[in-house]
């Protein structure tokens, strides 16, 4: 679905990302790992068409994104990134947004078509219950789930996910990640999604990028991406990467200082 | 909706009916059917009337052009005036005094200087802040509010190098006024706010869309920085004309958008009409208690609309925070 090829790009002058290969298939979940400033955000970004080219090409469904128009890719792929509105708006209001690269030329009010599939998509989400609330009175769970709930009244094919889980408490982080898996196994939709928590990226993910300062270091499937040597090398950090008895996945087990030491002595 | 268009037809009722000479309502209709000749329809259709309309295209597109840049910059303060439109208009206007061109051409020359010196304002702050094709807002608002100062100060400059009878002309343009003799200007001035409020419009689900931030209005499939530029270039047509014919009128573009917001919520697509109404009746309701209030002296519309404006903003944002409602914009 995607395919980037010797992509190097970034903002102003400075390049941020060097020479990226990597293709995300149609029906994949894929998550995008590694350390803060290692450019995951702005790897996302590219895909939308938010950073400048130096080099290299970027397709999506066998087209450049160059030759595509803001709303021809708006219909296409969807992002939920880590802004929530500021503005003083309901839920449903907020949702309905999604619909606006749907839009006609000279239409300026949603059908009842339009209306009809963001409640689907605020179904789908939970988020019917507190449609008429106010963003600014709605919790951060489930301001996170409106974010997804408006990118999914896009009808995108591509959902792109910027870290929907930060700080949020386990409850919703799962519930958050059992739905994205939902979608993509249910629906079919292709999930790429920037992840901190790199058990999480381990138990949902199909297949696990792994950046390191502006390059791919590695891709694969969780137990081959997460093994304790490129994590220790990429995150310089001591880590212990043991198995989920029940998923039989790979987790990573942090080790503080002091307890290195004991080890140690 | 329907409350805004009452609010406009009867400020424009008022307007009609009051002044030295008092003309009730109900006697309007027998005047106009008797035609021309009478002093009563003179002074409805030759004084009155082109200064509603007048009032009408102004207070519409001040309120229209604060509502544009308020989505564009997400900031509650920015107004038509904090682009430093205004002071280059001022300046141009004083400059024009100063010269005697305006005893030369009476009824063109003024607004013609006026609008040259907001263009030769907008003109350089459009430009430095164009790189490499994106427009930098924050840039934008403080290159504008420079602007805006030193246009001022040159025109402090002006006032105190200047003689007497300078000095009034000018200060009573800065403090603007809906008084226009030529009907072709108020036309003029009419038919582009109202062109630009269709434009506008066009534009509304992007603003929309803006009002989320840019990088999320991206997401959306709007091209941010097309969209950023012609809000810009719209907006400062509406303020240019708007200044050089009536002057610096102060506060409508302010809180006018402030109110509609408050009163419709964030949705451009009702906010833009809404506020080209309400302030197009807000500014006839008060240029003619400016023209009755202390009759016949004319006080200077703009204190009307700042003293009323500024009481009015306040009692219902009071009244919001009391009620316990939150987030205005």
């Amino acid at each position: 679905m995607i395919e980037i090829r010797h992509f190097t790009g970034g903002y102003g002058s400075k390049p941020v990302l060097n020479d990226i290969n990597f293709d995300v298939n149609r029906g994949e979940f894929v998550g995008i790992i590694g350390p803060n400033g290692s450019g995951k955000t702005t790897l996302v970004r590219t895909i939308v068409r938010l950073v400048r080219p130096f080099g290299g090409t970027i397709h999506f469904e066998g087209k450049d994104i160059r030759h595509m128009g803001f709303k021809e890719l708006a219909r296409k792929v969807a992002v939920v990134s880590q802004s929530p509105p500021v503005v003083a708006m309901t839920v449903k209001e907020y949702v309905l947004l999604g619909r606006v690269p749907h839009y006609g030329k000279l239409q300026f009010f949603e059908t009842e078509q339009d209306v009809r599939i963001a409640e689907r998509a605020m179904a789908l989400t939970d988020t019917l219950p507190f449609k008429d609330r106010y963003i600014s009175e709605t919790s951060g769970g489930e301001i996170q789930l409106a974010l997804i709930a408006r990118a999914l009244t896009q009808e995108p094919s591509l959902l792109i996910l910027d870290e929907p889980t930060a700080h949020l408490d386990i409850t919703h982080q799962v519930s958050i990640l059992d739905l994205m898996r939902r979608l993509n196994r249910e629906l079919g939709l292709t999930i790429l999604i920037v992840l901190h928590d790199l058990n999480l990226a381990s138990e949902y993910c199909d297949r696990i990028v792994l950046m390191d300062r502006g390059r791919i270091r590695k891709t694969g499937k969780p137990e081959e991406v997460l093994n304790y040597k490129d994590i220790e090398e990429v995150y310089r950090t001591v880590v212990v990467v043991e198995r989920n008895p029940l998923s039989l996945k790979p987790f990573v087990l942090i080790v503080p200082e002091e307890v290195k030491k004991k080890c140690e002595r | 909706m329907l409350l805004a268009v009452t609010f406009l037809l009867a400020a424009g009722l008022y307007a009609l009916s009051s002044g030295s000479a008092g003309i009730p309502v109900s006697r309007m209709p027998s005047i106009i059917r008797e035609g021309r000749g009478s002093p009563e329809f003179s002074i409805l259709l030759d004084i009155r009337l082109p200064r509603i309309l007048l009032g009408f295209a102004i207070g519409g597109a001040l309120s229209l052009a604060g509502v544009i840049l308020q989505g564009m910059f997400r900031n509650p303060l920015v107004e038509p005036y904090t682009l430093g439109i205004s002071g280059g208009a001022a300046l141009g206007a004083a400059l024009c005094i100063v010269s005697g061109i305006n005893r030369l051409f009476p009824d063109f020359s003024m607004p013609l200087f006026g609008f040259l010196g907001a263009f030769i304002v907008v003109l350089p702050i459009y430009v430095t802040n164009m790189r490499s094709g994106s427009l930098n807002t924050d840039g934008l608002l403080l290159t504008g509010v420079m602007i805006s100062f030193i246009s001022s100060s040159l025109v402090t400059l002006i006032l105190a190098i200047s003689r007497t009878e300078h000095l009034q002309s000018i200060v009573f343009w800065i403090m603007g006024s809906l008084e226009e003799p030529s009907w072709a200007l108020i036309l003029i001035v009419a038919s582009v706010s109202l062109l630009c409020l269709a434009l506008s419009y066009l534009f509304s689900l992007d603003m929309n869309a803006l009002s989320l931030g840019e990088e999320e209005a991206a997401h959306l499939g709007i091209d941010v920085e097309r969209t950023k530029k012609i809000l810009f270039l719209l907006a400062a047509l509406l303020t240019g004309i708007s200044v050089s014919v009536a002057g610096i009128i102060g506060f409508v573009g302010l809180v006018v958008p402030h109110f509609t917001r408050m009163i419709t919520g964030y949705d451009h697509r009702t906010l833009l009409v809404l506020s080209f109404i309400t302030g197009a009746g807000f500014l006839i309701f008060c240029d003619t208690l400016a023209r009755t209030i202390v009759s016949p002296v004319e006080l200077p519309v703009g204190v009307i609309t700042g003293i009323l404006g500024g009481i009015l903003f306040v009692y219902v944002l009071g009244k919001r925070l009391r009620t316990g409602q939150t987030g205005v914009s």
